[in-house]
C-alpha cells in the first residue's frame, strides 16, 4: 500500500475563539442576554436577600409584642403591628426564610425523584414505561394542592412532610417532561455504543442521559421552584403549614385577612413578597426556557 | 442545435453577515438547457451555497454581496420577493438531500404533488390531473390514484426520491438543482434515480446542476464538471476533459479517492481539511494540503488558466501536472495467512418482533481476516452486525467467538466476550456522547475493561488516538468540534481502546465525504495489519471493498446468496444478484467508456 500521504492528521481545529461550553451553560448565558431574565434575576435576588438578612437585620424579634394590635405605621413599627400587637414588618422580615427554604427542599425533592422516574420510563420503555407513566396519570389527575392537603391533614403539619408531599407532587409532572426529552437521546447511537460494551443501566441514565436533557432539566427547576414558593406559602396559609408564632409570609396573610380593612400591610406586605418572587422565578424559567428553544435567537 | 445559456453566474460572492468573510467567492457558471453541470467539492466547500444562490436563497446568516445571478435571461437580484416565489418551483425547481424530511408526513403525496401544480396556477383541473399521471410515469412511478394516496412514510427511499424528484419536474422548470439527492440511497436506487434525472434533463431541455461529493456520481450524468474547493472553483471543463485530463492537484486528488470498482487504483485520502470561511490563507486554498506547493503559491491565489475549450483551471503548476500518471496496481489487501475462525455464525435466523428478517446465515471470520457484508438497506446486514454486537437479542441460532457460544444479549455475556468484539457505528454524528470530551469517552472504555490499569490512563489515551492519527490535543474537544472523518476516527479509537479481536464496521463510511472515506478505509487497513484485527466489513458499496476485504458475501432479503474470495466474486460473479449491484455501482471508467482516467 502506498504510504507516502500522511493518513489525515487532523489538523487542529481551525482558531476555536470561543471556548467550549456545557450546553446548560451555553443556555444560561443566552437566557441572560433577555431582558425578561434580567429583571426576574433582580427582583429574585433582592427577595432572596430579604429573606437571607432579613432575619439579621430586623428592629424586633419576629414574636415580641410592640404596640397595640392592628396599630397603622409608626417610628416603633415601620408597617404597624398585626393582629396580635407584633411588629409586621420584623415579621416580615422573618417569613422568608421558611417559605424560600422549603420551597427549594421540595424542589429538589420533586425534580430528583422525577428525573429518575422520567429517564427510567424514557431508557427502560415497553412495560416499565407504561407502568410508570400510567402512575404518574393517576397522581396528575389530582390537583396538587388536593393532595398535598390530604397527606397533611391525615399526618399532621409536619415540616418535612410539606417538603415530601409537595416534591411528590412535582414528581409525575417533571418526570413526563423528563422522559419527553430522553426519548430522543434513547435512540441515539451512543447509547447503544455504551450497552455494546456493558455499562451499567444507572451509569447510561446519568452519564450518558441526562447531560444531553440538561436544559429542558433547567426549565423544569425554574418552573416547579415557582409552584413550590405557591403552594408552601398556600399551605401555611390554610393552616396546615408551619404552626403560630412561627412567622411565615403564608401564616402571616391567614392570621391577618380579617384585618384587612383596618391594617392593610400586615397582609399586603406578605402578598406582596410571594407574588413578586413567584413572578421572579418565573420570569427567569422563562428566559432560560426561551433560550433553550431559541426563540429570540437572531 | 445552438443551445442558449439558461443558467449564467458571474463572479457570485456571498459572505457571512456578521464577519464579512467570504463563503464563496468568484463562481462563475454557466449551464446550456438540456445540459446536467456536476459541482464538486468536499463538505464546507460551498457547493450548496452555490446551488441555493440559484433560487435567490441565501442560508440565514449569509448574504450576496456582489456579482450576479442569471436565469432565463433575467438577475435574481433585482426581483422582488413576489417575482422571487414564483421563480422557485416555477422556474428553478430543487430536489433536496434527503426526501423524508422535504415531503410533508402528514399529507398523501398525490395532495403534495397536486400542490406544487396549484401554487403556480397555470393549469386548470383536468390538466393538471393530466400533467400529474404524465410525471409520476417518467419517474417510473405507478400514477393510479391508490399510489398517489399513500403516505411519505409508505414509501422506500428511493420512491420518496422519486416522488421529490417528480415535484420538482412538475412545473416544467427551466432549470433544476439536485442537491445530492442520491446520497441516503444504496446503488441499485442510485443508478435508477440518476438515470431519470438524466433522461427528464435531456427529454424537457432543462439545465441541471448537480450538486456531489462523489465524482464517480457525476461522472454518470453530467455533461461538464466544476469542481469547488473552499469556496472557488478550482478547476472546470467538460466531462471527459475533467477525468481524463484533470490538472488542479486539487482534482486529482478527488480522483484517486474515488474507490475503483476494476481494483486498478489505489484508494488515497486527502490528508487535512478544507479552510473555513475567516481563515483562508492568503495564497491558493489548497496550498497546505497540496505536494506541488511553492513559493508562489503561498502569495496570491493563483488566476484562472484557459486549458483549451472550456478546460479552466486555478493552479500555477497546471502545466507540471499534465505529466503521466502513475497506476498503481497496490490496491490488493494485505496479504494475510487466514487463521482459526475467530467468529463464527450458524445458522442464524432472527426477527423484528413477529417479521422475520434473517435466514439461515452461516459466516465465519478467521483470524486477521477481514470478511465484507454487502447488500442494499433492508438486506439486513446491519441486523447481523447487531445481533454480532449483541444489541439484536432476537435470533436463534449460534454466534460462536471462538469456541464459546455468545450469549444473545451484550448484558448477559461476560466482560471478555464484550471487549473482543468491538462494534463502530454507521454515524459519527450520533455515536459520541456530544456531552463528553474526545478523552473522557476513550478513557471510559479503558476503565470498563481494563479496571488495573488506572494510573495509566492518560498515556493509554493519547495512544489510541495516535494510532487513528488524531494529535494529542484531540483529548480536550467535544465531538462537534470535529469534522465527520475525525469523529469516525475517535470512535474507532474507543473500539480499538478494548483492544478487541473483532471489529464490526457497520457502515463506517456512508455518512463521509468520499476523500474522507479513503482516508478511513486506509487507516482500517493498515490498523488490521498492525494490530492483527479480525473485521467484519458492512457496507452497500462494492467499490469500497476492494482494497480491504479478503472475502465478500453477498446478502439480499435477509439471506446470504454469494460468498467467496473478492477478486473471484469481483471477476465472475455467480448470482444473479451480484451481478446487478457490480452493475450499478457507479463507476468513473464505465461511464466514461473508452475515455481512461488519470490521476496522480
Amino acid at each position: 500500500m502506498t504510504t507516502d500521504v500522511a493518513i489525515a492528521p487532523a489538523a487542529p481545529v481551525p482558531a476555536p475563539t470561543v471556548l467550549r461550553q456545557h450546553q446548560w451553560l451555553q443556555t444560561l448565558r443566552a437566557a441572560l442576554r433577555l431582558s425578561r431574565t434580567k429583571i426576574g434575576l433582580a427582583i429574585v435576588t433582592v427577595m432572596v436577600l430579604i429573606a437571607l438578612i432579613g432575619p439579621l437585620v430586623s428592629p424586633h424579634t419576629p414574636t415580641e409584642f410592640v404596640g397595640a394590635p392592628n396599630a397603622g405605621p409608626s417610628s416603633q413599627a415601620l408597617f404597624g403591628t398585626d393582629t396580635l400587637g407584633r411588629d409586621v414588618f420584623s415579621r416580615f422580615l422573618h417569613g422568608g426564610l421558611s417559605v424560600f427554604g422549603l420551597a427549594l427542599a421540595a424542589t429538589a425533592v420533586g425534580v430528583v425523584l422525577g428525573v429518575f422516574i422520567g429517564l427510567t420510563a424514557a431508557y427502560a420503555g415497553g412495560a416499565v414505561d407504561e407502568v410508570l407513566m400510567r402512575t404518574a396519570d393517576v397522581f396528575l389527575a389530582f390537583p396538587q394542592i388536593v393532595f398535598a392537603l390530604l397527606l397533611v391533614s391525615a399526618l399532621g403539619p409536619k415540616v418535612w412532610l410539606i417538603i415530601v408531599t409537595v416534591g411528590i407532587t412535582h414528581a409525575p409532572r417533571v418526570a413526563r417532561v423528563m422522559r419527553g426529552a430522553a426519548l430522543q437521546v434513547v435512540e441515539r447511537d451512543f447509547v447503544k455504543a455504551a450497552e455494546a460494551v456493558g455499562e451499567k443501566r444507572t451509569r447510561i441514565l446519568f452519564t450518558e442521559l441526562l447531560p444531553n436533557v440538561s436544559s429542558p432539566l433547567m426549565v423544569e427547576i425554574g418552573l416547579r421552584l415557582t409552584y413550590s414558593i405557591g403552594l408552601v406559602a398556600g399551605i401555611s396559609f390554610l393552616g396546615l403549614g408551619l404552626q403560630p408564632p412561627h412567622a411565615d409570609w403564608g401564616l402571616m396573610i391567614n392570621e391577618n385577612r380579617l384585618d384587612l380593612t383596618i391594617q392593610p400591610w400586615s397582609v399586603l406586605l406578605p402578598v406582596l413578597a410571594i407574588a413578586l418572587l413567584t413572578v421572579g422565578t418565573n420570569l427567569v424559567t422563562d428566559g432560560i426556557a426561551r433560550a433553550a428553544i431559541g426563540i429570540d435567537r437572531e | 442545435m445552438s443551445a442558449t445559456s439558461v443558467v449564467d453566474v458571474k463572479a457570485l460572492r456571498i459572505v457571512l453577515t456578521e464577519s464579512g468573510a467570504d463563503i464563496v467567492d468568484e463562481i462563475g457558471i454557466t449551464v446550456l438547457a438540456g445540459h446536467v453541470l456536476g459541482l464538486v467539492g468536499e463538505s464546507g466547500s460551498g457547493k450548496t451555497t452555490v446551488g441555493m444562490a440559484l433560487m435567490g436563497y441565501c442560508r440565514p446568516g449569509g448574504k450576496v454581496s456582489g456579482g450576479e445571478v442569471v436565469i432565463d435571461g433575467s438577475d435574481l437580484a433585482g426581483m422582488r420577493d413576489a417575482e422571487l416565489r414564483k421563480l422557485r418551483g416555477g422556474v428553478v425547481a430543487y430536489v433536496p438531500q434527503d426526501p423524508g424530511t422535504a415531503l410533508n408526513p402528514a399529507l398523501r403525496i398525490g395532495t403534495q404533488l397536486s400542490e406544487t401544480l396549484e401554487a403556480h396556477g397555470r393549469l386548470g383541473e383536468s390538466e393538471r390531473e393530466q400533467r400529474l399521471r404524465e410525471t409520476l410515469e417518467e419517474v417510473a412511478l405507478p400514477p393510479e390514484p391508490e399510489f398517489r394516496r399513500r403516505y411519505p412514510h409508505q414509501l422506500s427511499g428511493g420512491q420518496q426520491q422519486r416522488v421529490a424528484i417528480a415535484m420538482a419536474f412538475a412545473c416544467r422548470p427551466h432549470v433544476i438543482v439536485c442537491d445530492e439527492p442520491t446520497t441516503g440511497l444504496d446503488v441499485t436506487t442510485q443508478a435508477r434515480v440518476l438515470e431519470t434525472v438524466k433522461a427528464l434533463c435531456a427529454i424537457h431541455e432543462v439545465a441541471a446542476v448537480y450538486v456531489s461529493h462523489d465524482l464517480a456520481v457525476v461522472a454518470e450524468l453530467a455533461d461538464r464538471v466544476a469542481v469547488m474547493y473552499a469556496g472557488r472553483i478550482v478547476e472546470s471543463g467538460t466531462r471527459d476533459q475533467l477525468f481524463s485530463a484533470p490538472r488542479h492537484p486539487y482534482t486529482r486528488r478527488l480522483l484517486r479517492a474515488v474507490p475503483d470498482l476494476a481494483g486498478k487504483r489505489a484508494v488515497v485520502g486527502i490528508p487535512g481539511r478544507a479552510p473555513q470561511p475567516g481563515h483562508r490563507p492568503a495564497g491558493c486554498f489548497f496550498e497546505p494540503r497540496c505536494a506541488l506547493a511553492e513559493d508562489r503559491c503561498r502569495e496570491a491565489f493563483p488566476p484562472v488558466s484557459e486549458l483549451g475549450a472550456g478546460h479552466a483551471v486555478r493552479c500555477y503548476r497546471a502545466a507540471d501536472t499534465a505529466g503521466a500518471l502513475a497506476p498503481d496496481g497496490a490496491s490488493a489487501p494485505p496479504a494475510t495467512k487466514v487463521g482459526d475462525p475467530v467468529l463464527t455464525i450458524e445458522s442464524l435466523d432472527a426477527r423484528y418482533g413477529s417479521k422475520p428478517t434473517l435466514f439461515d446465515i452461516q459466516l465465519r471470520v478467521g483470524r486477521e481476516e477481514c470478511v465484507a457484508l454487502v447488500g442494499e438497506s433492508g438486506s439486513g446486514k446491519t441486523t447481523l452486525a447487531r445481533c454480532v454486537a449483541g444489541l439484536h437479542k432476537e435470533y436463534t441460532g449460534d454466534i460462536r467467538l471462538g469456541d464459546t457460544v455468545l450469549a444473545h444479549s451484550a448484558r448477559r455475556r461476560t466482560t471478555d466476550a464484550r471487549r473482543q468484539i468491538q462494534y463502530v457505528f454507521q454515524n459519527p454524528y450520533a455515536s459520541l456522547n456530544p456531552r463528553r470530551t474526545v478523552g473522557q469517552t476513550i478513557a471510559r472504555q479503558l476503565q470498563l475493561f481494563f479496571p488495573g490499569a488506572r494510573r495509566d490512563v492518560g498515556r493509554r489515551v493519547v495512544e489510541c488516538l495516535e494510532r487513528v492519527s488524531l494529535p494529542e490535543t484531540a483529548i480536550n474537544r467535544f465531538p462537534d468540534q470535529l469534522s465527520g472523518g475525525e469523529r469516525q476516527r475517535v470512535a474507532i479509537a474507543r473500539a480499538l481502546a478494548a483492544e478487541p479481536a473483532v471489529l464490526v464496521c457497520d457502515e463506517v463510511t456512508s455518512a463521509l465525504d468520499v476523500s474522507v472515506q479513503a482516508a478511513i478505509i486506509d487507516l482500517l487497513r493498515d490498523l488490521r495489519g498492525q494490530m492483527g484485527l479480525s473485521i467484519l466489513f458492512i457496507t452497500h458499496n462494492l467499490a469500497l471493498i476492494r482494497t480491504i476485504a479478503d472475502r465478500v458475501c453477498v446478502m439480499t432479503g435477509g439471506r446470504i446468496v454469494e460468498t467467496g474470495a473478492v477478486t473471484g466474486v469481483f471477476d465472475s460473479p455467480a448470482a444473479e444478484y451480484t451481478r446487478q449491484l457490480l452493475a450499478n455501482t457507479p463507476s468513473i471508467e464505465a461511464a466514461l467508456g473508452h475515455v481512461a482516467v488519470r490521476a496522480d
